[in-house]
């Protein structure tokens, strides 16, 4: 197969100090703002690109554009008033800042979650990853020019976010694990209209595989194209899907079961290639082993049991003092929580570590010089990178 | 929630010096000739935005206005949160286009900016850009709570409050965030308020101008783009 | 865990090794060895993953606290590094050329918190705020709301209750 080598000897040489010497002046190289308003990009956020011709020789990415400053303003906040404004870091998959928030909170206060709260979230958040896939395999179709599948990906996502609005009441934001356990039980009927649901996926995914992946357009211009070393990906962080698709066999729901993970029987994907194509399929596959799991924690979960351990009173909650990681597998990498509390009601700094933050910044940037104006966007969705976690 | 620290003072002595790229300097061109340019008065028009006068004829104004309703063309800057709402109404379930509304890629092509959650500093400052290239008669909408008092982010460092300060809003959706249904109806409202011929903003915009100026530059500090860059 | 802490305390100088829960480990080290044990850890005990880099501002005891998350993930084990830094003129050692990727995290430090790490690619460029004129906005002497206040146009009529006194009002309205 094609080997994506850039041919880096037209290009300028690089500068004692290790930059590039680009001289826009001379002409021969154009500045090019690909975002943050732009269809090729992910999220709100912007890819300066130098291109010398149809090729890029430089890309410097620029974020910002949605920094709220969480991270000061959770300070402000006592520790169950952060419960609220935690899911908002993450638009597309919420789900996992609860859990990390939560869990990190009772592993500093000690306390002990209720079993059916831990199959509640688990549940949450195989949810939370499907509708996450669904946004990248839209993305990486839209990226390319197939429209289709950004139709029938958005549709399956809304009839998983009807089961979400059933669930917890609320469609993006759920605000449904909370420090202590979760708000609430499964709803009468809830697993047939589930199974209803996943059935649907499964026949629109079967779609998928004839419309897209078998498509010689899509073939041609994600094999071989946006290749990560996977030596690169111990230096660079890269976690999750995108180290699946260069062979590394690492899940955190396998490697360190959290919440019921231990319990439940799955496979990790793994590709080889650890091109655009791997990515997309390792994602594919992802799908189906998220709907495998869900219908086994609806058929294995306790029917009823307390959703709530018992919490001290919110509102003068005080938090030993100490620090604490709590980290996941989300649909991206890994998700984790830096939780400092110095004993008083306000926490005294949570750090979130996104896995966007080192795919979108650092590897993207290395691995843009080379490629096509037109493949950039493919290359930064095939990252599945979500800009508001970046900027928090 | 902590008090405010009454002895916290903004910093405001500091100005932010303008980039160097954007700086009068001489260049030399491909062919040899040295010209002086200065960016910020050479690559833009410098004209200031006039108000759109209204038909002469009531009868005629009213099919503009029923003309302009049935093709909002939206678009498709996802500024906030509220971006994610916005992909279901493309398609089939919530179909906004039977309302003829549309996405566009750029701002010359569309009449209805919307302000999808709340804005930071650095993305008012590309909103406004966008506004400003758009052709009128334009419309905004804000939507979410954060465009209207701030919502959720309140006490943020880095987001603008009250979104009516710095662009002319014809319209709020409430809710954090505003469901698909709720979407709709608020473009259904704008119709309305169109059709009727209430909705001002552009002209507001064009009247006010030293007003809206004012309260942009006073949150963007480094302003690096001319004052109307149509 | 505990062997691993072990081996490194007869090469480095180890502050107090605190465990927060299986897998998960704190310690303190001086500034000058950070770089020697960063090393050792990456390239002889396997922890080459870095997890995050970040700060906490103890601003009372007038010291950063800089954590470099590292983690073994064939043994699954997680070990929090701390440096303690001088809340004035606060300097860090970059490590870039260990991890690229910490290039990022020193570019979001030096602007969130103030704290510079001389040699580090880009590191005065702006990364999130544009235009920034005040106090590095993560510092725990810098007040958000008061800022905000002061920059931001507000709506009038928003009410702030203190949850506190508000929750009471709501359950026991008469007083009792």
């Amino acid at each position: 197969m094609f080997s994506f080598k850039p041919d880096r000897s037209q290009y300028p040489a690089a500068g004692e100090d290790g930059k590039l010497e680009i001289d826009l002046e001379t002409g021969k190289y154009l500045k090019l703002w690909q975002g943050p308003n732009h269809p090729g990009i992910t999220g709100n956020m912007s890819v300066e690109l130098t291109v010398c011709g149809d090729e890029v020789v430089k890309g410097t990415t620029h974020v910002g554009y949605l920094h709220r400053g969480f991270e000061k303003l959770m300070e402000r906040r006592t520790f169950i008033q952060v419960f609220p404004i935690v899911c908002r870091v993450c638009v597309p998959e919420p789900d996992f800042n609860e859990y990390c928030y939560a869990a990190a909170v009772e592993d500093l206060a000690g306390i002990e979650v209720p079993e059916y709260a831990d199959w509640m979230r688990t549940l949450i958040l195989e949810m939370g990853r499907f509708n996450s896939y669904m946004m990248f395999l839209g993305g990486i179709g839209g990226a390319l020019g197939l429209g289709i599948t950004g139709q029938w990906m958005t549709y399956l996502r809304d009839i998983m976010l009807d089961r979400f609005e059933e669930l917890t009441g609320a469609r993006i934001y759920h605000m449904f694990i909370l420090p202590g356990g979760v708000r609430g039980h499964l709803p009468e009927g809830f697993e047939g209209r589930m199974e209803e649901v996943l059935d649907t996926a499964e026949r629109y995914l079967a779609d998928i595989d004839r419309v897209m992946f078998s498509n010689s357009v899509f073939k041609t211009r994600t094999q071989g194209v946006g290749y990560i070393d996977p030596a690169l990906f111990e230096p660079y962080g890269v976690t999750g899907p995108n180290a699946r698709a260069g062979g590394v066999a690492k899940d955190l729901r396998k490697d360190s079961p959290y919440l019921v993970y231990d319990q439940l029987d799955f496979d990790v994907v793994t590709h080889t290639d650890s091109d655009i194509w791997a990515r997309s399929n390792v994602r594919r596959q992802d799908v189906q082993v998220s709907i495998d799991l869900i219908r086994q924690i609806l058929r294995k979960m306790p029917k009823t049991g307390p959703a709530m351990a018992k919490i001290p009173n919110v509102l003068h909650w005080k938090i030993p003092r100490g620090e604490t990681y709590i980290r996941g597998e989300c649909s991206r990498g890994e998700y984790g929580y830096y939780l400092v509390s110095d004993g008083s009601g306000y926490p005294r700094r949570i750090n979130v570590r996104g896995p966007s933050y080192t795919h979108a910044m650092a590897l993207l940037e290395h691995m843009i010089p080379g490629t096509n104006i037109s493949d950039v966007a493919a290359l930064m969705v095939s990252l599945h990178t979500y800009p508001p976690e970046i900027e928090r | 929630m902590k008090d405010v620290d009454d002895k916290f003072l903004k910093n405001i002595d500091k100005e932010f010096p303008l980039r160097e790229e954007l700086r009068p300097r001489t260049v030399t061109t491909p062919d040899g000739q040295e010209i002086e340019i200065e960016p910020l008065k050479d690559y833009f028009c410098e004209a200031a935005p006039k108000v759109h006068p209204k038909a002469y004829i009531p009868i005629v104004e009213n099919f503009y206005n029923w003309a302009r309703a049935n093709s909002l063309w939206i678009l498709g800057f996802g500024t906030g949160c509220g971006a994610i709402e916005m992909r279901p109404l493309m398609t089939p379930r919530f179909d906004a286009y039977r309302y003829g509304i549309q996405w566009r890629p750029t701002p010359r092509q569309a009449n209805l900016l919307m302000i999808s959650g709340y804005l930071s500093v650095k993305t008012l400052k590309r909103a406004v850009r966008a506004y400003e290239q758009m052709q009128g008669p334009k419309y905004v909408v804000g939507l979410g709570s954060c465009t209207i008092n701030g919502g959720m982010y309140w006490d943020s460092y880095n987001t603008i409050k009250k979104l009516d300060q710095y662009l002319p809003v014809d319209l709020y959706i409430a809710g954090c965030m505003p469901r698909p249904e709720a979407l709709l109806a608020g473009f259904m409202d704008l119709k309305k308020l169109i059709k009727a011929g209430k909705c001002e903003g552009a002209n507001k915009y064009a009247e006010n101008f030293a007003f809206y100026k004012e309260n942009q530059k006073s949150v963007i500090k480094d302003w690096d783009m001319p004052d109307y860059n149509w | 865990m505990r062997d691993i802490h072990a081996r490194l305390k007869q090469r480095h100088h180890l502050g107090q090794f605190e465990r927060q829960r299986p897998g998960l480990a704190f310690f303190t080290v001086p500034r000058e060895y950070l770089r020697g044990l960063l090393l050792d850890l990456r390239d002889k005990e396997g922890f080459s993953h870095l997890v995050l880099l970040t700060a906490v501002d103890w601003m009372e005891e007038g010291l950063f606290q800089l954590t470099y998350m590292l983690n073994n993930r064939a043994e699954d084990v997680t070990f929090g590094i701390r440096v303690m830094l001088d809340r004035d003129e606060a300097e860090g050692d970059s490590i870039h050329d260990l991890w690229p990727t910490a290039e990022t995290y020193q570019r979001e430090l030096k602007e969130m918190f103030g704290i510079n790490f001389p040699g580090s690619p880009r590191i005065d460029d702006e990364f999130i705020l544009e235009g920034w004129t005040d106090l590095p906005p993560y510092r725990r002497d810098f007040d958000s709301l008061a800022y905000s206040q002061q920059t931001y146009a507000e709506r009038p009529g928003r009410v702030t209750h203190d949850p506190r006194e508000h929750m009471k009002q709501k359950l026991y309205p008469d007083g009792v």
